[in-house]
């Protein structure tokens, strides 16, 4: 019965995202105050029945209804409650269902905080993420159905899979959706916009805070994602270069360009199709990554069970979206270029550039995960003959530092520069104590840290002197007692998170330590001061599994630290074995060990991993921060003042030369 | 005009894609087609004697790599058991990380196909030969060179495909 | 690797429990990517880590050597161990795997007139980048200062 709620709520939801799409699109074109409003009443009725369909997912899985088959398959009688809610989008089908409720939470959004928005424009953006919304809701009921029945019921479930047996797996999916998802607000505003054939500094304003919540929210996923990988898989990793992970960050980095991009244009008039483009690519990216994560196209550890059959429909669905949106861009972006001059040493010449750097980078994660699949395209074949190629962690890692580095170099100078144009000299005057005082902190962290290599040295240089730069930014603004509102602690948290973050992924690779060795009770190892002896070896038994339990205490120097516990666990249905390791996290350092296998059972030996993996947490904490900032612009009162649609434009003035380092 | 290139770009991409979706991704290539078998020499089942894969050239052969621990080579063995018997090639197994009695137990249990078995208790020959695990087998002409190779379970169809490559 | 097992002595219940446990976690071929290797030293261990991080397990779902688990990673691991100690460089030890497996098994792509496209498309992007940013920038400029003589 509850099943059958389910699908037929997700039916009903169908009938009213076509009629938010219809009414909006057409409501707005005709100007028709009724439709329009309809749009609005069709989007809240399509959260409704999302959502009720949703909570009767959550019902099977919650009351072990196994006749569902998907209930059957991701779930088990023995499985802790909480993980029973979050099994729920633990398989494709479930989290389809979850991307359709994210879109509608969106959607609903849009409707709520919308109100200095004109008509006509909130209708054709309800319209476009109606559109959108019914693609995946006949996704969901014709090819991917959470509440297909299978009867007779079995008796008891497959389990989750036991890696995503954990907190991760509760709030990362949802984040990552938020994030993913959320990008198609900025995207229905790109073709409300271009439908509009009004492309100006409103339509630019309206985006901006809904574009960087999306991105705060994805920067936030995808270091959960990374933050759940290290603690949960066993061998310390935080970032793998797969797919699936590049899935994610590819609308990152071309939503990281997208924000300042949109600060260009708004402030300026400017690179309006460039930042239309953008808008467009970030969410196609999105689509992109939903289609390589479910399609088998790609080898992936993270890809949901795989299906061709599916992956044709995502492929054109994105291929509609997308198709659509770049012809409209074709045929009606604007064609006259608006906004006043600038040269390229000046802030939108510098916003502008870190856009190369960030879609370079894009375009290198995108080439990278898609190379080896346009090697085997038959047509290619036969050119080079049968190849297979790979290509992994290691080129990714090379090539990155390409376009990390320069962007970071340029970073201080944008700033501290004026629109329009600005003398290198001036800016030049400013930023030379900060070079200096970076040097000399990495030659502190130089002599401190025997044996540091080149790349963490350079790693202290780069990042002191993107956080000191932002530093000696902020202080001038405060003596010039100018503005300093959400924007403006959006940048500031954004850069100095960045800073952070490079030292913990540089750091970490290039400091760290790791060893396999043979331990039995009682011996002992010690590596970067940190000495592990193995205590004592028990079992235990846990809901749903076995675990055999080493005992390790770590002390430092004599002085003792922590005990930890890693374990070996079986899980009782799936037969699966984990390794859960046991961490001692710090602001500094890591120190992780996991256990291998049993070598000697008289004499409790075992294969032991330990490792010291130093300013991990770096990498989460510069995230968090640069997500920190995302949210702070999204708050600024600016956007939230209600514009008419005809209101002159407004650029941002350029100071005089005068006024040295000014900033507007 | 500049601004169809978008569009053109994209349209590229999802032709591309739709290829892919055709593709298998996870099919390794044969790394030995058209090439010699590997040299290797290895104990046979009994432990009498070292055979050499000289030994093995002079008829057409199907050497396959199965194992007492290998679920799939139990389903793939009678279609083995029958071309053994209706063809002349010389069928040869390669018993892989396996240990000997475990071996003569399966193939007691299940039928011996083979002409002649052979071990590969530390997996070496079959880091040679380029396999990822069992069933997997190879096609060898009279002359020892690799016509072709098969992963996973054989069947009576692909195999005669197979056979008749190599007489 | 098997591990020697032996039956124990006492059949009381806790201890039969506890071994009967251990004994179905072997009963699993629990290969996992961890094993003890006796190194020479430090710099051989970092090599072969170096090494097993750079090649791509056989049978798994996108993982580098020292990543995987099963039956063939870990004895692709042994022959590298083997390899490293017995003196042969990265090129040879690469090698022989790319002979056996082909271009799959490494993580890093060759160089090549295939891949040069691979290489340095993406880095070419920046030069080009910021060449035509400077170029929009000045075309700009230029049909500022015409419209500004018109006027």
């Amino acid at each position: 019965m509850i099943p059958e709620l389910g699908q037929f709520a997700l039916i009903l939801a169908v009938l009213l995202a076509t009629a938010q799409w219809v009414l909006g699109l057409v409501g707005a074109s005709k100007s028709h105050q009724r439709m329009m409003a309809m749009t609005q009443t069709a989007a809240i009725g399509q959260l409704v029945f999302v959502a009720i369909s949703f909570a009767m997912l959550t019902q099977a899985f919650v009351t072990n209804d196994f006749s569902v088959a998907y209930v059957a398959a991701h779930s088990n009688s023995q499985l802790p409650l909480q993980y029973r809610y979050s099994a729920v989008w633990g398989g494709h089908e479930g989290s389809l269902l979850l991307w359709a409720l994210v879109l509608a939470i969106w959607t609903a959004a849009v409707v709520a905080f919308s109100r200095s928005l004109p008509d006509r424009f909130r209708a054709r953006v309800l319209g476009v993420m109606g559109f959108i919304s019914l693609g995946f809701l006949i996704f969901i009921l014709w090819l991917s159905n959470p509440f297909v029945r299978h009867l007779p019921a079995v008796p008891d479930g497959s389990d989750l899979n036991p890696l995503l047996q954990d907190f991760g797996l509760i709030i990362h999916p949802p984040m990552l959706y938020m994030g993913y998802v959320g990008f198609s607000v900025a995207f229905a505003f790109a073709i409300a916009a271009l439908l509009d054939g009004r492309v100006d500094q409103n339509w630019v304003r309206w985006s901006r805070p809904w574009t960087n919540i999306a991105w705060a929210f994805l920067t936030v996923g995808v270091a959960l994602g990374s933050w759940w990988a290290y603690y949960e898989l066993g061998w310390g990793g935080w970032w793998f270069w797969d797919p699936v992970e590049n899935a994610s960050f590819m609308p990152w980095l071309v939503g990281a360009a997208l924000i300042h991009s949109q600060a260009v244009t708004e402030k300026r008039g400017s690179f309006r199709n460039w930042t239309l483009l953008l808008a467009i690519a970030a969410f196609s990216l999105s689509l992109l990554g939903t289609f390589l994560v479910r399609s088998g196209v790609v080898v992936s550890v993270h890809a949901f069970a795989t299906d061709p059959g599916r992956g044709s429909y995502i492929l054109a669905f994105l291929a509609v979206v997308t198709g659509l949106a770049l012809a409209l861009f074709a045929w009606r972006a604007p064609k006259i270029e608006q906004g006043p001059t600038a040269q390229l040493l000046s802030r939108e010449g510098l916003l502008l550039m870190n856009n190369v750097f960030l879609v370079g980078a894009c375009v290198l994660v995108f080439v990278g995960t898609l190379f080896p699949l346009l090697v085997e395209i038959p047509l290619l074949q036969s050119l080079v003959g049968a190849r297979k190629m790979s290509i992994g962690a290691p080129w990714f890692t090379f090539m990155f530092p390409f376009f990390l580095i320069p962007l970071m170099i340029l970073l201080p100078f944008g700033p501290l520069s004026r629109w329009g144009k600005e003398e290198l000299s001036t800016v030049w005057l400013q930023l030379r104590a900060v070079l200096a005082l970076a040097v000399f902190i990495a030659a502190i962290a130089w002599i401190l840290r025997a044996g540091m290599s080149a790349w963490a040295a350079g790693a202290v240089l780069l990042s002191s002197w993107v956080a000191l730069g932002t530093v000696v930014w902020f202080l001038r603004r405060r003596r010039m007692q100018l503005r300093m509102g959400g924007e403006q602690y959006g940048m500031m948290f954004g850069h100095l998170g960045l800073a952070v973050f490079l030292i913990g992924a540089v750091l970490v690779e290039a400091l760290r330590v790791q060893t396999d060795v043979r331990m039995q009770p009682g011996d002992t190892k010690t590596i970067a001061e940190y000495t592990f002896r193995f205590v004592k070896l028990d079992h235990y038994e846990g809901p749903n599994f076995v675990s055999d339990r080493a005992h390790f205490e770590i002390t430092r120097e004599g002085e003792p630290l922590t005990v930890l516990k890693p374990e070996k666990r079986r899980y009782l249905v799936s037969g699966q074995v984990m390794t859960e390791p046991g961490i001692r996290p710090g602001f500094t350092r890591d120190l992780f060990v996991s256990l291998g296998e049993p070598v000697d059972i008289e004499t409790q030996a075992w294969a032991v991993r330990l490792q010291y993996k130093p300013f991990i947490r770096w990498v989460w904490l510069g995230a968090f921060m640069m997500a920190i900032g995302g949210v702070c612009t999204t708050l600024d009162r600016r956007f939230r003042r209600r514009v008419e649609a005809d209101e002159p434009q407004q650029v941002a003035p350029v100071r005089p030369l005068s006024e040295a380092g000014a900033l507007a | 005009m500049k601004r169809w290139l978008p569009l053109l770009a994209f349209a590229l991409l999802a032709v591309v894609l739709g290829i892919g979706l055709t593709l298998d991704p996870q099919r390794l290539p044969n790394m030995l087609q058209d090439k010699p078998l590997p040299e290797f020499s290895a104990a046979s089942l009994d432990g009498a004697r070292i055979v050499t894969s000289a030994e093995l050239r002079g008829k057409p052969m199907v050497l396959n790599v199965f194992a007492s621990w290998c679920p799939t080579c139990v389903h793939e063995n009678p279609v083995l058991l029958e071309f053994a018997k209706a063809s002349d090639a010389l069928v040869v197994g390669l018993a892989y990380k396996d240990q000997p009695e475990d071996t003569r137990a399966w193939l007691d249990r299940f039928g011996n196909p083979f002409d002649l078995v052979i071990q590969d208790p530390d997996g070496k020959i079959g880091i040679d030969l380029g396999i990822t695990g069992a069933p997997e087998s190879y096609f060898v002409d009279r002359t020892g060179v690799v016509r072709d190779k098969h992963v996973g379970e054989l069947t009576w169809d692909s195999l005669s495909d197979y056979a008749r490559k190599i007489q | 690797m098997r591990a020697k097992f032996s039956r124990p002595s006492w059949l009381g219940t806790p201890w039969a429990l506890a071994c009967g446990v251990l004994l179905l976690l072997l009963a699993q071929p629990l290969w996992a990517g961890i094993e003890a290797f006796p190194f020479a030293d430090r710099a051989q261990e970092v090599r072969y880590q170096k090494l097993t991080s750079e090649l791509r397990c056989v049978k798994c779902q996108n993982n580098s050597l020292a990543d995987s688990e099963g039956m063939i990673a870990a004895d692709i691991r042994r022959e590298v161990f083997d390899m490293v100690q017995a003196g042969k460089t990265d090129a040879q030890i690469v090698d022989f795997f790319v002979v056996r497996y082909g271009d799959f098994v490494r993580y890093m792509p060759r160089f090549e007139p295939l891949t040069y496209v691979l290489w340095l498309g993406p880095l070419l992007l920046l030069p080009l980048g910021i060449w035509w940013l400077a170029r929009s920038l000045h075309a700009r400029a230029k049909q500022a200062a015409i419209q500004a003589e018109e006027a």
